[in-house]
């Protein structure tokens, strides 16, 4: 498999395929390349990251060639920034209104499935925690994935996010 | 080929694999209504350790307990106890930890809001440091599927032909965080659950650690637990409901059924969660699968949902059960609850047949497989 296309988001600028293409922020993205699938406003911060980023990565593809992409991500924050949210709803006993719409994200694998969903992808989706951000460490994992599976594409890469100041999205695109 | 060489399940029912396969096969299970913990203005039934006589036995067991959060203690205890007398050094660099958890130490969000052992692979590493292992830990977080996922993760590493040995553990403890949540989503039976029953209500949830040990070599031992086979699908649906068509779960199912043939299975030993819609889509998995007449099993009846933990104990227990040649009972399962009907039984039954898959589906569209055999031949 070789890599066709990346894409890096960070607070301060977008590159797809090495070169700058906006230095807008996550909804500002949001706006300029989909605009119109009004799930996006009901994710958490981390889902958004990984829904532009794929989106910038997977939107020229048929529904077809997407069905069976692999979806495997990692970082190191996991859904934490949405866990101490959810954490609020349920601290202080007088005030105690724990949310359903917010607990489903405290796991960061539902990232996975907010892109598989938005693009028909049927293929395995994998969730990774790891204490740093290291290439060959995704790489290998990525190797091993198709070890006991034969996926058509992958997407990979790494998704944090910390604050609106501090999140990074950097995705890989596999083809055979 | 990879084949496992041990495993360890430490849960409410016992400290042990043969603990816990022996208090099932009577029947028992600690689920119960629990009231006034973890802080909570609800009650709800779980099952739970108790945590006073359990605090002691891993205070006896693990150098510098008090170094390590509850949950990291009971993940080196099953691990200490999985590798007991297999003269594996879990110091050598051929040796990969993998850790599969949903939450891992959530509760000390609540202390520090950001205290680092809050972070999944900050314990992974403090459990695989406390072996003095030298590699960084495989952390899998995809839900309610970890535990198969963790599963699969080890053994691709095997196959890499990186690491000899993967010792992966599952582990999950319950928390104010956890319940409420759950508690949010309206998901949880009051009473004990009754997997794929017609009155079933929802789920229970529960706790527990368990430990697999993976070897890849080309001289298993006769009658050895082999991996044959392993499978991930999205269904691309919906991130807290499963699919109405069972999608995801049928592609792993076609997927496991090109590395083991039906009639070899013992069973399906599926994730079972006695809410409405997992056993219902699970239902219709298996029947599009073609697998009605294979036995299906359950058993959070047993132990409640163990989220990280349950795809390894389920596992180690559908191998307990082949090596005693039964299928083991669905507790709380009493009359058809599904569109199509499973061959369930809430009385264990015999086998003569030695493979079997085990599934999970959880929140993010996720679903997830693996198949083993005992001894013979690939």
């Amino acid at each position: 498999m070789n890599i066709i296309s990346e894409i890096k988001i960070s607070p301060e600028s977008v590159f797809l395929n090495g070169t700058l293409i906006s230095s807008k922020g996550i909804t500002e993205l949001y706006r300029e390349y989909v605009g119109n699938y009004p799930k996006f406003f009901k994710m958490d911060s981390l889902c958004k990251l990984g829904f532009i980023a794929a989106e910038l990565l997977l939107r020229d593809f048929s529904i077809e060639e997407k069905e069976d992409c692999a979806i495997v991500l990692f970082n190191e924050s996991s859904s934490l920034i949405t866990d101490r949210n959810y954490e609020n709803t349920i601290i202080d006993p007088e005030n105690y209104f724990p949310s359903p719409a917010l607990f489903v994200y405290t796991l960061a694998n539902i990232v996975t499935g907010e892109i598989a969903i938005r693009h028909k992808i049927f293929g395995e989706t994998s969730f990774y925690v790891t204490d740093e951000y290291d290439e060959s460490y995704m790489e290998s994992i990525v190797r091993n994935t198709v070890l006991t599976s034969s996926p058509s594409m992958i997407l990979y890469g790494w998704v944090d996010y910390k604050t609106e100041n501090d999140y990074l999205a950097s995705f890989k695109l596999m083809k055979n | 080929m990879i084949v496992k060489i041990a495993d360890n399940i430490l849960s409410p029912l016992g400290l042990t694999t043969d603990e816990n396969f022996n208090s099932i096969l009577a029947g028992e299970s600690k689920l119960a209504v629990h009231q006034n913990v973890f802080g909570l203005p609800k009650a709800f039934c779980g099952s739970l350790f108790d945590r006073e006589r359990l605090s002691k036995i891993l205070a006896e067991s693990i150098t510098d307990s008090a170094d390590l959060s509850f949950l990291e203690q009971l993940c080196v205890y099953s691990a200490l106890q999985a590798l007991e007398n297999t003269g594996i050094n879990p110091a050598n660099p051929d040796v990969i930890f993998v850790i599969s958890t949903t939450k891992g130490n959530v509760e000390y969000l609540s202390e520090d809001r950001m205290d680092k052992r809050s972070y999944l692979a900050y314990s992974a590493n403090r459990i695989s440091r406390y072996f003095a292992n030298p590699n960084k830990p495989v952390v899998v977080s995809n839900a309610c599927i970890s535990g198969v996922c963790a599963q699969i993760a080890a053994v691709r590493e095997l196959l890499s032909g990186r690491y000899r040995y993967a010792i992966v553990i599952g582990c999950d403890v319950l928390s104010k965080f956890i319940v409420s949540g759950f508690q949010s989503f309206k998901a949880l039976s009051a009473d004990a659950c009754k997997p794929y029953d017609k009155n079933r209500s929802g789920l229970n949830l529960g706790e527990a650690a368990g430990t697999i040990i993976l070897e890849r070599t080309e001289n298993p031992i006769s009658e050895a637990w082999q991996y044959a086979g392993s499978s991930i699908h999205n269904d691309a649906n919906h991130i807290s409901g499963p699919s109405r068509t069972g999608e995801g779960s049928y592609r792993v199912l076609i997927d496991l059924l090109k590395s083991v043939d039906r009639s070899e299975l013992a069973f399906i030993n599926a994730h079972g969660t006695a809410t409405a819609y997992n056993d219902e889509m699970e239902s219709i998995a298996i029947h599009r699968a073609e697998l009605d007449e294979t036995p299906v099993n359950g058993l959070k009846g047993f132990y409640g949902h163990t989220l990280g933990a349950a795809g390894i104990i389920e596992t180690i227990l559908s191998m307990k059960a082949v090596d005693n040649s039964v299928v083991l009972p669905t507790r709380g399962y009493e009359v058809q609850g599904t569109t199509y009907t499973l061959k369930l039984s809430n009385q264990k039954k015999e086998t003569v047949k030695k493979a079997f898959i085990k599934i999970l589906s959880g929140f993010g569209g996720s679903n997830a497989g693996i198949a083993y055999r005992k001894g013979g031949i690939e």
